[in-house]
């Protein structure tokens, strides 16, 4: 599949969510423990080589899993292979909880259902809609409807 | 440093290829995954793009979905040629021999710039509009203004509301929020479609268990971060689990 790797690669220099220098292990097997610096932007965990300022590779965070696995590491996987699991190792209990909440919010499909949710609640207390000073409120990505897939 | 190799990067005349140059690794078969899943789609349409500054249209079936503009061969294809990444793109119209044109650019100085067109005058403008608010940044900037709109409504007077672009410097008070009423509607534990859980399905009996009383949620440990929710969905989620646990023992039939 193409896709537009420069924007990808500047994408990976913008300001982090969250940043940190852990164990990295691929889903291949035999795969080796590796030290990565983890850097989550926007939905996108960008992984690269401690001394290098070019990413060795992304990870779109769009219908992932993350769980816990030993303790002080945790594993990112994908609905259609949950079998295939990224692993990372934190340096403590702390940190792995800190990273798999910030990563199980950071899709776009999270988002999505927060602003519904939050929209929702607003609209129950004040009976109107927020979304309507942003001119949005038609959109079909914004409606209740949307969440039953 | 190291380079990632592109597409069409022409070598040196008389240089072998450079092994040290690798494509960034991207999780494409996931991507192709969320490209084709069920969920529905932001927009989607027939599109001409142009190949390259000299290169012909090509007719696409486009998918929008999330930060990511899909495209495909034609509808009916599994897999997607290719996929354009939202974030931090203009999107405007063009002055193209192409009628209906709008571009997708990027900043940067080798940057590309993707011409698209559309097939009608209403189409190019329903694309410009969805593009236009498609990134992630978008989104995060409404949910963070909607959930300070959501604190002030709830909180009354003396709440002390954190400052849209700053950090709260200190806890503040976590505004008391009812439990949902449709347990459907809040989002999974995990990222991705409601549907998938490991865990069993709330299925509600004859007679739903009762909401358990309005009471204010316990202030988080730290400063309110960007996406209390998630937070308060834990909580929430957590008390959900065991009163179903309960609820369910207690219409067990020995």
């Amino acid at each position: 599949m193409r896709y537009n790797e420069k924007e990808l690669q500047a994408l990976s220099r913008q300001p982090a969510e969250m940043a940190a220098e852990l164990g990295m292990r691929g889903p291949k097997k035999g795969s080796v423990l590796k030290r990565r610096l983890v850097k989550l932007v926007v939905n996108f965990l960008f992984y690269f080589r401690t001394d290098e300022a070019e990413p060795v590779g992304a990870l779109l965070l769009e219908r992932c899993r993350v769980i816990r696995e030993e303790p002080g590491a945790f594993s990112i996987s994908f609905i259609e292979d949950p079998e295939r699991k990224y692993h990372f190792e934190c340096s403590s209990e702390e940190q792995c909880q800190e990273w798999m909440e910030a990563l199980r919010r950071a899709s776009y499909e999270f988002m999505r259902r927060s602003l519904i949710f939050y929209r929702n609640e607003i609209r129950k207390v004040t009976g109107k809609d927020p979304l309507e000073q942003f001119g949005i409120s038609e959109e079909a990505r914004f409606q209740l409807s949307g969440l039953q897939a | 440093m190291r380079l990632s190799g592109e597409a069409g990067e022409t070598q040196a005349p008389g240089s072998p290829p450079d092994p040290a140059i690798a494509a960034m690794k991207l999780n494409e078969r996931s991507l192709a995954f969320y490209a084709t899943c069920d969920a529905p789609v932001d927009n989607a349409g027939f599109l001409y793009k142009k190949g390259g500054r000299h290169a012909a249209y090509h007719r696409r079936w486009f998918v929008l979905r999330g930060n990511m503009l899909f495209y495909f061969e034609d509808a009916a294809s599994r897999e997607p040629v290719g996929v354009i990444i939202l974030e931090g793109c203009t999107v405007e119209l063009v002055e193209a021999a192409e009628e209906f044109a709008f571009a997708v650019r990027f900043a940067g100085t080798r940057a590309r710039t993707y011409v698209l067109a559309a097939e009608s005058q209403a189409a190019m403008e329903g694309w410009v509009k969805a593009l236009s608010r498609a990134s992630f940044d978008y989104l995060r900037l409404v949910v963070r203004e909607l959930e300070q709109q959501l604190a002030a409504v709830r909180g009354g007077g003396g709440m002390a509301l954190p400052q849209p672009q700053s950090l709260p410097s200190a806890p503040a008070p976590v505004p008391a929020l009812p439990l949902p009423r449709r347990p459907s509607a809040l989002p999974p534990k995990e990222n991705g479609c409601a549907v998938w859980s490991t865990e069993a399905t709330f299925r509600p009996g004859p007679e739903p268990p009762p909401p358990p009383p309005r009471r204010r949620a316990s202030a988080p440990h730290g400063p309110l971060d960007v996406a209390p929710f998630a937070r308060l969905h834990e909580c929430y989620g957590q008390e959900i689990r065991a009163l179903r646990g309960q609820w369910l023992s207690s219409r067990v039939q020995p």
